[in-house]
């Protein structure tokens, strides 16, 4: 009897450890996933409204102002077909041009302008975008295999 | 001629490599002698080949040959010496070849330090050694060749990535790679054992060494990449949980969880398939970090489509590396048995709990990782998971870890009765608690996450402290022979641990008292953050070896006492025209200043360096501890190896054990 009872105590106890962990894993995991959105999904209003989300896409060329004495900057992200209007407070990461490739996180705002918290520019300085020129379809498909997980490629 | 020579060298180690993997498995199999004994000279041979690859690699990278694609991608002539050197391996072709280079070394240092392991297990372990190695040269030649020509050859190479030119960076990958490399001594051992149908004590005694070697040098490897992108990002973060970070720290847990499963199949012949299992995981692991990082598919996943060669080479490598030694886990772990009896409460009990946190933990990260690969490579859209998901998971699961490696090492073996440990545990448990209340007070604000990791950090020390005490205590001995009678294992647990309480101070601290400020400063200006006074004297521009610098300078005051003059740099480098932003530390036992320069924003624009700038200040209380901590996990894991009985135990009980089962073979 004693063996018995002890092996369905371990039993008990690693079925109730793991399934605390399971449960804890998942339900951190799906209020934690932030998903990705193109300038082109913005504007037909696929992205979330006051949920975090990711856009990505080319710094447009000339869209760079700075806000007097702050640390606020506006700028527009397109994917050749669509743009939108970004504001962040913060510092730009090193990689961060106009012309370049640049994800943001944060949210959307009623009026239309993305409220970025955070600004991952791409690792690859030799990585050139396809032209302008290109077709917009060419453009999405270039952009949406070179946009992932750039929080990693930014940073290492 | 220097390319072609190492090209040739590289040919004749996958040669050699194949010979190495087949002919000795094949000795131990039919029990030919003459065949297992191939084994040895094999490795020898096998790393002279490896390591001349290596040295034509590294002097066509002295020696800026540009007619060699992989110097012309990633080298300059600009390039100090050094870096020349380090960007032998900053490359995805070199940094496999050094992987290959640390595989041969492994092998040699097991063929120079096994004499006395019984034949049939040493032809086995260096076999499998010799299989992966077969992987690796056949990738290398096949797919990535570090030596392949450019023709016509370029004038200048493109100059390795200014992320990479950093003494931290220098050291970290060849570091981080001997603890990868190194777990597969104890995969081989793992194979072999399940081969031979043979795997008890001695087992676990003999391949327990080498992975504690293994583990220490990821650890290092791991604090040093964690220390560079503290100091050369210029974002003040220690630890980001992306993809690359996670590559490395998901075999560090298993390895953590197999060197402690191995020291209770070692003492007490419990875990035997558990301890395989996570010596075959941990290794297979390894693969998986080293090929994530290496292939391109974190960047983007369609990097196997853009070079479909690789990609499939390395899923047909993973999927026979990870496949096949899970399948002779599963048809021979049977054989294996399950070993020792213990008690619900005892040293095993919260050994094995603490091993499941450990794997729980890796499965979590492991899930946060490739899910959003995964999703993206079947087109099911694009997501990220990003540090609240990790921290969610990772803390909670942690916690008790900690709670338990306090009691662990107080607990006896088999059966630890309750009321004894309550009787041992609880004056450590009230100095905890004290502390966690008290501590957090003492640094100006009480919060109960604060609380609680503090209280788990002194757990930890005080544990430590009474372990330490009652061994000395119950010690026929006297004086400092009473020191000296315990095992360097011993010392080596108890100074890990230690480290790992003062990891815990460190994380603790930053998390709860870290203040980052990011502020626009105009020449002049003075700004007070954290108690402390940072005078901005603005930007001049220099220049500097291979880049431009553009350095400011940042007076820190504290109470009108001038403490240090922080220089920051912007460097942009003149190869690529990348920028690099290098921060300025002033260092601190409790807490380090740190400012980085951010760009421009006077009202000239960005050309206007003269004028005001954005700077980030931080402060970053007790940030040192973390990476000392993890120095001193390192060092206790190399204290342990010194331990005399690896060396004295193992030539008797070798011999005593394995000879009569092999019926007196001849130990060498």
């Amino acid at each position: 009897m004693k063996p018995r009872t002890r092996r369905i105590g371990w039993i008990v106890a690693g079925l109730a450890v793991l399934g605390v962990a399971v449960t804890l894993v998942l339900n951190a995991f799906r209020s934690n996933l932030v998903f990705f959105f193109t300038p082109t999904q913005v504007a037909a209003h696929e992205a979330p409204q006051g949920r975090a989300f990711r856009i990505g896409g080319l710094v447009e060329q000339g869209s760079l102002k700075r806000e007097p004495n702050s640390l606020t900057v506006h700028f527009r992200v397109t994917d050749t077909a669509k743009t939108i209007s970004v504001a962040y407070t913060g510092l730009l990461p090193d990689l961060f041009k106009e012309g370049k490739g640049v994800v943001a996180q944060g949210t959307l705002a009623s009026d239309g302008t993305f409220h970025a918290t955070e600004v991952l520019a791409k690792h690859d300085e030799n990585y050139m975008p396809p032209a302008a020129a290109d077709a917009v379809k060419q453009a999405h498909e270039a952009m949406s295999t070179k946009t992932l997980v750039t929080t990693q490629a930014e940073r290492k | 001629m220097i390319p072609e020579l190492g090209h040739f060298a590289l040919i004749l180690a996958l040669l050699v490599a194949v010979a190495q993997g087949t002919l000795p498995l094949a000795g131990a199999a039919l029990d030919e002698p003459r065949l297992m004994q191939l084994a040895r000279p094999a490795a020898r041979a096998q790393f002279l080949l490896v390591a001349t690859a290596f040295a034509c690699l590294a002097a066509s990278f002295i020696g800026n040959d540009f007619s060699v694609l992989n110097v012309a991608s990633n080298s300059n002539s600009e390039l100090p010496l050094h870096y020349r050197f380090a960007a032998t391996w900053g490359s995805h072709e070199g940094s496999l070849l050094l992987w290959t280079l640390m595989l041969a070394c492994w092998t040699l240092a097991v063929s120079v330090f096994s004499r006395h392991l019984p034949p049939a297990l040493l032809a086995r372990v260096i076999a499998v050694m010799g299989l992966v190695s077969v992987g690796f040269l056949a990738f290398l030649l096949f797919t990535s060749n570090p030596f392949e020509r450019l023709v016509p050859a370029a004038a200048e190479g493109r100059d390795l990535n200014p992320l990479l030119q950093d003494p931290g960076m220098v050291i970290h990958p060849p570091m981080l790679y001997m603890g990868y490399v190194g777990f597969s001594v104890a995969f081989s051992f793992a194979i072999a054992a399940l081969l031979g149908g043979r795997l008890d004590a001695t087992w676990a005694r003999w391949s327990r060494p080498w992975t504690t070697v293994a583990w220490a040098f990821l650890t290092i490897g791991i604090a040093l990449g964690s220390g560079w992108a503290y100091y050369t990002l210029g974002w003040g973060g220690w630890w980001f949980w992306d993809p690359v970070e996670n590559a490395s720290f998901m075999p560090w847990l298993t390895g953590t969880a197999l060197i402690h499963s191995l020291a209770v199949t070692e003492k007490r012949g419990a875990f035997k398939s558990w301890t395989v299992l996570l010596a075959i995981v941990a290794f297979s692991l390894s693969l998986v970090g080293t090929f994530l990082v290496r292939s391109g598919v974190l960047t983007s996943v369609h990097a196997f489509a853009t070079d479909p060669a690789r990609g499939v080479f390395i899923l047909a490598f993973l999927a026979i590396v990870i496949g096949g030694s899970l399948t002779l886990f599963a048809t021979r772990a049977g054989k294996v048995g399950l070993g020792g009896k213990f008690e619900m409460v005892s040293r095993e009990s919260m050994l094995l709990a603490n091993n499941v946190l450990l794997v729980v933990a890796m499965a979590s990260v492991l899930l946060g990782t490739l899910y959003p690969l995964f999703l993206d490579a079947l087109n099911l859209g694009k997501i990220s998971v990003g540090p609240p998901y990790f921290d969610a998971v990772f803390y909670p699961l942690m916690a008790p870890a900690l709670f338990l490696m306090g009691v662990g090492p107080v607990a006896r073996w088999s059966k630890a009765p309750v009321p004894e440990l309550w009787v041992r545990l609880r004056w450590t448990l009230g100095v905890a608690v004290v502390a966690g209340l008290v501590a957090p007070v003492v640094m100006g604000r009480w919060s109960p996450l604060v609380s609680l990791g503090l209280f788990l950090a002194f757990w930890i020390f005080a544990s430590t402290a009474e372990t330490l005490r009652s061994r000395l205590a119950g010690s026929p001995r006297r004086g400092i022979a009473k020191l000296t009678a315990n095992s360097g294992s011993y010392y080596g647990m108890l100074l890990a641990h230690l480290g790992l309480g003062v990891f815990v101070v460190g994380v603790t601290l930053v998390k709860g008292y870290e203040i980052e400020r990011d502020v626009r400063l105009e020449p002049g200006e003075s700004v007070s953050v954290g108690g402390y006074d940072f005078r901005f004297a603005g930007v001049v521009p220099g220049p500097g070896p291979n880049y431009r610098a553009l350095t400011g300078t940042v007076e820190v005051r504290k109470d009108g006492r001038e403490l240090k003059t922080l220089k920051p740099e912007k460097r942009i480098y003149n190869a690529s025209g990348q920028t690099m932003t290098i921060a300025a530390i002033d260092v601190g036992l409790f807490g380090d200043r740190y400012v980085s320069l951010g760009e421009p924003v006077g009202a000239g624009g960005a050309e206007d360096v003269g004028g005001a700038w954005a700077v980030r200040i931080y402060i970053k209380p007790f940030i040192d501890w973390i990476w000392a901590g993890a120095f001193l996990m390192a060092i206790g894991g190399f204290m342990a190896v010194s331990d005399r009985r690896y060396r004295l135990a193992v030539k008797r009980k070798a011999s005593a054990l394995w000879g009569e089962v092999r019926g007196g073979a001849p130990a060498d």
